[in-house]
């Protein structure tokens, strides 16, 4: 069995968890182009590589972020958004 | 041991022609480069040469031909699907289908075995009439039937699903679905391309592309640098890889899909059986194996792994509607990756790159249009014109706000 580990609730489950995408920038929709926008809307980072990403346990309601390797599927860590490393 | 056998053992060269040719080293240019040697690729390069009479190409494969999508599929060819484009451009791969064993002089076990989608909700009906009428429409042969039609066609299936699941209450029924061998498709295509001039590179990788002021000009690989003018990119789940390269963006994600199958039984199934609320597609092959796949694993991941949660599921959800398969063993199961865009439907022809084609976003839809995905890709390099049928799939569409929403796609749920 998979197991992720959820900032708030500790290791669990795969199966209680749902995928949400990836971490993206949105660019401010007052002043973006349509191209800046159509390439927010639809473009993802579909290449292989570590990625950060969306997760939400079920059963709490948690969105955290976890960071993966999408070839290897191994997750490197995991943290709530408000415990992200702003740059 | 018989005696032809005897003296073949000891023949220093092969009795049997060869497929294809294996040449040993690259050109030092090719008129068009493909970058990967499954269906879709080796039918753009056989086209190439047939329709066009461009005969210096080059497929490059980083492993051996068919070895992605082409050979990991479940093998099923029809054309009911919900958007006018969609249905057209899979309805003229159907037909290229039906004559493509004498076209490539090659068995490929076509068989048309009538095709049903079973619907568990009234929902699910509503969204099999819609196909059916949208089918309709464009002269593709498609209806809904109710649970005694399909009692009497698959008289072994369980319409109540032993009460696990909804009970089936109608089907959409497509009389043409058909399944096919699916690496036949591929060497046939091979084996034709081959005879006509272009070469098959197995155990190739393309390393880089090269591209000055907008336009390709060659191709890095572990085997030394080609020049070329123009690409194409048929890999499928390898894309966000190639796409990279040339420094393009596109919606693609990257997900596994997982399919088994059973062990040979005598024939009992001749139909194709889909569940989309069960997300379970079952067929019989032409060796007696079942052959099933399931929907996209939850997340994305760039892995051809297999896992028991798949298993379980899978041979659950088939005994819901097959309650006798109990003691049947699977024999195999696999995963393949499915390169899914937001509409499901491909992604096809120029680029903003000049020379950089892409035949990409192929999901769970690409075995089914490998022919019409090699002509029309064919047209496409050798006029630099879009062709008709896959004009509404330029990945401009993303920029543009025009999308093609597919719901007849295996992996929608309705």
């Amino acid at each position: 069995m998979k197991i992720l580990t959820c900032p708030v609730n500790g290791p669990r489950p795969i199966q209680e968890f749902t995928y949400g995408g990836e971490v993206r920038d949105m660019p401010c929709p007052d002043t973006s182009t349509d191209t800046q926008w159509a390439d927010y809307i639809f473009n993802r980072t579909g290449e292989p590589g570590v990625r950060r990403e969306w997760w939400h346990h079920g059963p709490s309601g948690v969105w955290f972020v976890a960071e993966r390797d999408i070839i290897g599927d191994n997750v490197l860590k995991t943290y709530l958004w408000s415990a992200r490393e702003t740059p | 041991m018989p005696l032809n056998l005897l003296k073949f053992a000891f023949r220093s060269d092969y009795g049997e022609p060869r497929m294809f040719r294996r040449p040993d080293r690259l050109r030092e240019e090719y008129d068009v480069v493909i970058i990967g040697g499954g269906g879709h690729g080796l039918a753009a390069a056989y086209y190439l040469a047939v329709e066009h009479g461009i005969t210096n190409v080059a497929v490059l494969e980083k492993s051996y031909i068919g070895s992605g999508g082409t050979g990991r599929n479940t093998a099923i060819v029809r054309s009911n699907y919900l958007t006018e484009e969609g249905a057209r451009f899979y309805q003229a791969s159907v037909d290229l289908f039906r004559d493509l064993s004498r076209t490539l002089d090659l068995n490929l076990f076509y068989s048309e075995r009538g095709h049903f989608t079973m619907a568990h909700s009234l929902a699910s009906l509503r969204t099999q009439r819609w196909r059916a009428e949208v089918n309709k429409h464009l002269g593709i042969d498609s209806q809904e039937v109710g649970p005694d039609f399909i009692k009497e066609k698959i008289p072994e299936i369980d319409l109540t699903c032993g009460g696990h699941q909804p009970p089936i209450c109608g089907a959409l029924y497509h009389p043409p679905g058909a399944i096919a061998r699916h690496d036949a498709v591929a060497w046939g295509y091979a084996r034709g391309a081959d005879q006509r001039g272009c070469e098959i590179h197995q155990g190739v990788s393309v390393t880089d592309i090269e591209v000055r002021d907008g336009a390709v000009t060659g191709v890095h690989t572990d085997k030394g640098f080609v020049k070329t003018t123009r690409v194409l990119s048929a890999v499928a789940g390898w894309t966000t890889h190639i796409q990279k390269m040339v420094g393009l963006r596109s919606p693609l994600v990257i997900h596994p899909l997982q399919a088994l199958v059973t062990e040979p039984l005598k024939p009992w199934l001749n139909a194709i059986v889909v569940s989309a609320s069960l997300h379970t597609y079952i067929s019989q092959s032409s060796r007696g194996e079942l052959v099933a796949g399931a929907s996209l694993d939850p997340y994305e991941l760039i892995s051809m792994r297999s896992t028991l949660d798949f298993a379980e599921t899978m041979a659950g959800h088939m005994m819901d509607l097959f309650p006798f398969l109990g003691d049947i063993k699977i024999m195999r199961q696999w995963a393949g990756l499915c390169d899914m865009t937001p509409d499901f439907s491909p992604i096809m022809g120029t680029t903003a790159i000049d020379g950089f084609f892409l035949d990409a976003g192929w999901g769970t839809w690409g075995f089914k249009a490998t022919p019409i995905s090699g002509y029309a890709m064919a047209h496409t390099i050798a006029t630099g014109d879009n062709h008709d049928l896959i004009r509404p799939f330029n990945l401009s569409r993303f920029s543009e706000f025009d999308q093609v929403g597919e719901k007849g796609a295996a992996s929608v749920g309705h």
